[in-house]
């Protein structure tokens, strides 16, 4: 297993942590880009040595490439491309109805950790709608 | 039994297809939900009486491609689950109109793919096919929180994506791990062979995929993405996610964490599941919405399951696998409860209803069954299992996760009466929106019947525990012998 492949994956991992970590939408989607290209690397790092395309009249069956781990990262690719499209869909339904697209607190939450008592300011971010959309009042 | 796979999303596209031809859709849907849980029961029937039954997909050996293995623990879960779900879009059909029902043209065609996923997540004999299902569970389930496109629905959904694309990034690379270390994802093999590696990749294997399937079961620390999400979506929806989502991790957690031999992760499944008991009961205690009650519940009640896999003792396990059976009904039905509270008053906010029990007597006794049930009283079917568990961990000497089951147990009974008071008890808290959401009669029919059914279900549980339990102890017994498990797949 080589040692470049691993630290690109660890390299992949961090960057994509840190950007997932932010409130901002877009970041979040970016960041899960990179995590997915991080475990695509780990799928194919864990198939061994490179060897000759496994195709099974063109090589001999000694020096294939472990044909497994690329069926597995072809379907992780699929999966997490999809996925990036749905957080984005998300990110502009975001978009379209407050402004931005950063992540919100849970209004219901904030509610009960007051205690029931209204927020001290009903303009502050995140505070503004009632879980159904419904325009706050305090 | 690849029908039981395969037709539901099947079935799906063609539900999709006939998107506007109410009739068509409404047909395909409930007609193919019901044939998935006939053959469901048939096969759990089957599988009772002849043994485990081995699928050799496209007629690949095991270590080739991919089998699918009905075992005693998946087809009891199996069974199970797709009758919960038939009998959530029965209510569903019932609950067409008002702000809670969805958009009825999509949540059942894209139930049906959740129905493909639950099942082969069950079936599977492969990590990646495993990982594969959970991708197909989860984005049927982004779809049906979502799909409303308010903005609370939009900001739950993406707490809810984020926290599950991580959890499903940290499972492939769980896999890519695995496959380094043993060089292959069936689950059979790997039974063999993850017991034979070192004990720090063993452990370190164990613990990754714990906190893989503990993000989806939402156990303590890996919870808090549950109770924001949950009550936002449609009701019935919620009752399906509350049913199924999590209780489909735990399944998964109990399959592999046993057939891979785990039992030294026991004292650390045992906290995990104590804190998870003590977190989400208190939790429940703090809030003053129904929806958000039984949220938090939902958490609580995984740490009995854990808790019993925790144990790592047939008795333990089947404690478990009793549970999980009596949870997907209860919590299933609960949130029904739930929903037709919501339809009767128009909130689910405790302070703005209020004496529901005088006006629909029949309301009241459809929450307070399952309810005690859930808060273990005898003699419910959530007596039973929880008899089970507690027994179980008596037997191994385990004193201090059964007082804290004991005492999470009496909050649950607390938050329950406090629900009961808020709800049914009382003066009626104002009229608004009753007259507003009147559906018709029919309708409402459907709801309560659906309802009905669900309750009488788990009162089944309780009437037929003897034998429920004589199964899940076989199921444990499997469970616990994955030389057998291997005997039946790599024959």
């Amino acid at each position: 297993m080589s040692l470049a492949l691993v630290a690109a994956v660890a390299g992949l991992v961090a960057v994509g942590t840190y950007l997932a970590t932010s409130r901002s939408l877009s970041r979040i989607v970016l960041g899960f880009s990179l995590l997915g290209h991080a475990a695509v690397l780990g799928l194919l790092a864990a198939g061994g040595r490179a060897g000759s395309p496994p195709l099974a009249d063109r090589a001999r069956a000694d020096d294939l490439a472990d044909p497994l781990p690329q069926a597995l990262a072809l379907t992780a690719i699929v999966i997490s491309f999809g996925l990036t499209l749905f957080l984005l869909a998300l990110a502009a339904r975001q978009h379209a109805l407050t402004g931005d697209d950063l992540v919100e607190d849970d209004v219901e939450d904030r509610r009960v950790a007051r205690g029931g008592r209204p927020a001290p300011d009903p303009q502050a971010r995140g505070q503004r709608r009632t879980p159904g959309g419904r325009p706050w009042t305090p | 039994m690849a029908l039981i796979v395969v037709g539901p999303a099947a079935a799906a596209a063609a539900a999709l297809g006939f998107r506007a031809v109410a009739v068509v859709r409404d047909a395909t849907v409930i007609g193919a939900l019901t044939a998935v849980t006939a053959l469901s029961v048939a096969l759990a029937v089957h599988v009772e009486r002849e043994g485990t039954v081995v699928l050799e997909v496209g007629g690949w050996a095991p270590q080739l491609g991919i089998v699918l293995v009905a075992d005693l623990f998946a087809v009891l879960v199996l069974a199970v689950a797709t009758t919960t779900i038939l009998v959530v879009e029965v209510f569903a059909l019932g609950q067409r109109r008002g702000p809670w029902a969805g958009d009825a043209t999509l949540v059942g065609p894209v139930l049906l793919l959740l129905t493909t996923g639950v099942s082969l997540a069950l079936l599977t004999g492969d990590l990646f096919t495993l990982f594969v299902s959970f991708e197909l569970i989860l984005v049927a389930s982004y779809v049906l929180l979502t799909h409303g496109g308010g903005a609370g629905q939009i900001r739950a959904g993406m707490t809810y994506v984020v926290i599950n694309l991580a959890a499903s990034t940290l499972f492939l690379l769980g896999i890519a791990w695995v496959y380094a270390a043993t060089g292959t994802v069936d689950l059979a093999l790997l039974s063999a062979r993850i017991p034979e590696l070192d004990d720090g990749v063993r452990a370190a294997i164990g613990a990754w995929f714990l906190v893989v399937f503990g993000t989806k079961a939402a156990v303590f620390p890996l919870f808090s993405w549950l109770p924001d999400s949950y009550p936002t979506a449609p009701t019935t929806i919620t009752a399906v996610f509350a049913g199924l989502l999590t209780k489909i991790g735990v399944a998964t957690m109990i399959r592999f964490h046993t057939m891979t031999g785990m039992d030294d992760l026991g004292p650390l499944l045992l906290a995990v599941a104590g804190a998870t008991m003590v977190v989400g009961v208190l939790g429940a205690l703090a809030q003053d919405d129904m929806k958000r009650i039984l949220s938090f519940h939902i958490v609580s009640q995984i740490g009995y399951m854990v808790m019993g896999l925790g144990l790592f003792t047939v008795a333990g396990v089947a404690g478990a696998v009793l549970f999980l059976l009596h949870q997907i009904p209860i919590k299933t039905v609960l949130f029904l409860v739930g929903g037709l509270v919501e339809r009767e008053s128009g909130t689910s906010a405790l302070d703005r209803v209020g004496g529901l029990g005088a006006r629909r007597p029949m309301l009241a006794v459809l929450f307070a069954l399952p309810a005690l049930s859930l808060a273990g009283l005898p003699p419910l079917s959530g007596f039973v299992a929880k008899l089970a568990l507690v027994d179980a961990g008596v037997a191994s000497r385990s004193s201090l996760i059964v007082a804290v089951a004991l005492g999470g147990s009496l909050l649950t009974l607390l938050s329950m009466v406090k629900i009961w008071l808020g709800v049914f008890w009382g003066p009626t808290a104002g009229g608004e929106g009753t007259a507003t959401l009147a559906a018709p009669a029919g309708s409402a029919r459907l709801m309560y019947g659906a309802a009905w059914v669900a309750v009488v279900g788990t009162l089944a549980v309780a009437a037929f525990a003897g034998p429920l339990w004589e199964l899940s102890e076989r199921a444990a017994e499997e469970l616990l012998d994955p030389g057998r498990y291997r005997a039946e797949v790599l024959r």
